[in-house]
């Protein structure tokens, strides 16, 4: 970003007037992104925190529960976020090498994955629900018999956490949804190239931040007990 | 910049635009500084007139003014009104806005939308809490304890709850916007060892607020599901557990109350040395000193719960803790001792409060050390010792060091000075006033008065009258400036650009400053402390 002071004279617009250069409000609003970021790790970071000791607390019960999440629902929502991680990274590439169409396209695609992510959701939190699987609404759990489960409390307690973290995470993703939207109808109207392109830079961020807290609810809530992977 | 069918005043932020319009819509730090004035003024209003409802009931043992139901309303709304709609954004949300772009030498805030964003914010959280006051208040005390919130109270706890989860956010995006701002609009020269106290005491806050408020606003938001939707994480008969909300919460609201302390130890860092004529005594162990309380406040938070069931050694270990806050604390007083020693010490209205400061963050912070001694906070645990010793933080500390501010900083702000003997009268009467209030409350709490009791043992009304008496003269003390100070807007004495003639990048522009605050950006060469060079008019500058 050297020579973003020589930014031709369309970019002018795009500093603000505080700012002394380019360079320097792209280094403000990407740390701004960062901060940002911290505190959403703090966010999340409560409700892990309360998980791991809870897990502690009810181990029985958390692999009870984790028995009735659909392996394979959870399973491809992980790839659908990783490839939607990797359409960002390409839209964010796109944009740093000035290739305005490729930019809309990525980001349309990362749109998609982001609808297929929730889409999958609503099918699973769907059959949750049917399923009595939702704490304080007359929560039932089944062992592997068909039986009320002996870890029915426990399992609620579980189920209270899967609830809070994934519905947590998709109002995120909703957002994230909603922002790469925005950034798209933008990049559509040519507003991002090389030399200005750190709103599409920040939504990525944090696009890739929602995903990777994904990736640490997958394990957690979906693969306790290894009876999928081990048959 | 001036125009010439205005010759009489200078164009500046105040001037520049009228109409309601114009402040609404204003990303100017300086203008967004007085919107927040204005809010927190009304808040502090509201939180006080219901802690002179408590103290009005506490003045006779028989619980005789109002319902014990609506005495519990009384104090929870009373600490939710004044800890998060006046205390956590009091100085840092009106004087760091009004102050950390001048005192770096920037035009504005890194992100001025982001800033009028947050106050948005405020203002929404702020509705809802009014809202939730009049529609039957909240009664959970300001801790909103589980299972006690969660499940037993048929209050307004989730309004509650979202007035200060959204309040939480505006808090939030303040210390983004600040540390982000000193990170990254520090005018050329100005080192991080340049920089002014008051802005590392801000970016101390800002660490807090960005690294706590999140996990209150989750911890809040998981209470609201558990009543909303019945989820069960702290709900015991199902194997949750209550502590783990304590936990939780404490993380955050401990460190709170750094947010609610360490800006006022900012402005009382500018205040001392400008009316010591000293450069401030031992800067680096100062500046360190503010982020050594913010990380340690994070490593502190059970000592709340010593009572509450954690296990003893968990229980030493939070104590020890504790003990070692005190260390950066104390250097902070004895730096401000030190900065005074053999200066020239004049005694305006701003230095009085600084004064006032001083010694009652010192009681504040030694009875700080009562507390979290193992053996001692038992006996004392959720008695009015506690209450006093807090209030003596909170109030005698973050409230006083807030009017230092607004009395040495108004001829910035407003361009007129306020009347220098009303400034004195009041820091007066707040000084008596509050010392009234709250040091009977040491002893009504060490023999053994609880808190949140709405009647209580005859033998304690002595001093409950006495406490309340105080808190009387504390309102004639806090309602004065608000009466001189907006005298003075029309009728003060004009400023000028430095009536203290005090060192520091505000002082060397215009009063009220111009919308972008700097003509062209300064270069910094020296830091802001150097009164050794600073001639004043009357006395002979003092070599360090």
């Amino acid at each position: 970003m050297s020579d973003s002071t020589i930014a031709v004279d369309t970019h002018e617009s795009d500093l603000q007037h505080h700012f002394a250069n380019l360079e320097q409000q792209q280094e403000a609003s990407v740390m701004g992104m960062w901060v940002f970021l911290i505190t959403e790790i703090m966010f999340f970071g409560g409700m892990f925190a309360g998980y791991m000791i809870y897990r502690h607390l009810h181990y029985q019960g958390f692999v009870q529960g984790s028995l009735h999440m659909d392996f394979w629902w959870g399973t491809i929502n992980t790839v659908v976020l990783l490839c939607s991680s990797l359409t960002m990274a390409m839209a964010v590439r796109a944009a740093q090498t000035s290739q305005r169409k490729a930019i809309v396209v990525f980001l349309l695609v990362t749109i998609l994955f982001g609808l297929a992510f929730l889409g999958i959701k609503v099918i699973e939190y769907h059959s949750h629900w049917v399923e009595h699987q939702f704490p304080g609404h007359d929560f039932h759990l089944l062992d592997e018999k068909g039986q009320p489960s002996p870890y029915t409390s426990e399992a609620e307690v579980f189920f209270s956490f899967y609830w809070a973290m994934t519905g947590f995470h998709a109002l995120h993703m909703v957002i994230g949804v909603g922002l790469v939207s925005w950034i798209a109808f933008l990049a559509w109207r040519g507003r991002y190239d090389a030399h200005y392109f750190t709103p599409v830079e920040n939504v990525g961020l944090y696009w890739h931040f929602v995903d990777l807290v994904w990736i640490y609810l997958y394990p957690l809530l979906y693969l306790i007990s290894n009876k999928h992977l081990s048959g | 910049m001036a125009s010439a069918a205005v010759p009489l005043e200078r164009e500046n932020y105040l001037n520049k635009e009228y109409g309601i319009g114009s402040w609404l819509l204003t990303t100017d730090h300086k203008r967004i500084a007085l919107l927040y004035l204005l809010s927190i003024t009304f808040f502090f209003f509201i939180g006080g007139f219901f802690a002179l409802l408590i103290r009005l009931e506490l003045l006779t043992p028989a619980g005789d003014l109002v319902q014990a139901d609506t005495y519990n309303k009384l104090f929870t709304m009373h600490g939710q009104v004044m800890v998060f709609f006046f205390l956590i954004p009091s100085v840092p949300a009106v004087l760091g806005n009004f102050l950390i772009p001048i005192m770096i030498g920037a035009k504005d805030l890194a992100f001025p939308r982001i800033n009028l964003l947050s106050w948005y914010l405020y203002a929404i959280g702020g509705l809802f809490m009014l809202y939730t006051i009049v529609n039957g208040g909240v009664d959970t005390g300001w801790t909103f304890y589980t299972p006690l919130s969660s499940q037993f109270l048929d209050t307004q706890v989730v309004a509650a709850a979202l007035a200060i989860f959204i309040a939480g956010f505006s808090s939030i995006l303040t210390g983004l916007n600040f540390i982000v701002t000193v990170h990254r609009m520090r005018a050329p020269g100005m080192t991080w060892s340049r920089l002014p106290l008051f802005v590392w005491a801000n970016y101390a806050t800002a660490i807090i607020q960005v690294l706590g408020t999140p996990v209150l606003a989750i911890t809040l938001m998981l209470v609201a599901l558990e009543r909303i939707f019945r989820l069960g994480i702290f709900d015991p008969q199902r194997g949750g557990d209550p502590l783990l909300f304590q936990h939780l919460f404490w993380f955050y609201s401990h460190p709170a109350v750094y947010i609610m302390i360490l800006p006022g130890m900012g402005v009382v860092n500018e205040i001392v040395p400008c009316f010591s004529r000293k450069r401030v005594f031992g800067y680096r162990f100062m500046a360190l000193a503010v982020i050594a309380i913010a990380v340690l406040g994070f490593l502190v938070w059970a000592h709340h719960m010593f009572v509450a069931g954690i296990s003893l050694y968990a229980a030493m270990v939070f104590s020890l803790l504790s003990y070692f806050v005190a260390v950066p604390s104390a250097i902070k007083v004895f730096n401000w001792t030190a900065t005074m020693y053999k200066g020239s010490v004049s005694f305006d209205t701003p230095m009085l409060y600084a004064l006032g400061f001083i010694g009652l963050f010192m009681m504040g912070g030694l009875t700080g050390l009562f507390v979290a001694a193992l053996g001692i906070d038992v006996h004392v645990h959720d008695t009015y010792f506690v209450v006093a010793h807090f209030h003596y933080i909170m109030v005698g500390g973050m409230v006083i060091a807030y009017l230092a501010g607004i009395h040495f900083w108004w001829p910035k702000i407003s361009g007129r000075m306020y009347p220098e003997f009303w400034g004195k009268l009041a820091a007066m009467i707040i000084f008596v006033g509050f010392n009234l209030t709250f040091f009977p409350q040491f002893v009504l709490g060490y023999l053994g008065m609880p808190r949140r009791y709405w009647q209580y043992s005859p033998e304690f009304q002595v001093l409950n009258v006495f406490s309340t008496a105080g808190a009387t003269i504390l309102a004639v003390g806090y309602l004065l400036p608000m009466a001189y100070l907006l005298w003075s807007m029309r009728y003060g004495k004009i400023a000028g650009d430095n009536p203290w003639n005090a060192a520091g990048l505000e002082w060397t522009i215009s009063s009220p400053p111009t919308t972008f605050n700097f003509d062209e950006t300064p270069i910094v060469t020296h830091e802001a402390y150097n009164y050794g060079e600073i001639d004043q008019p009357k006395e002979v500058p003092v070599e360090r």
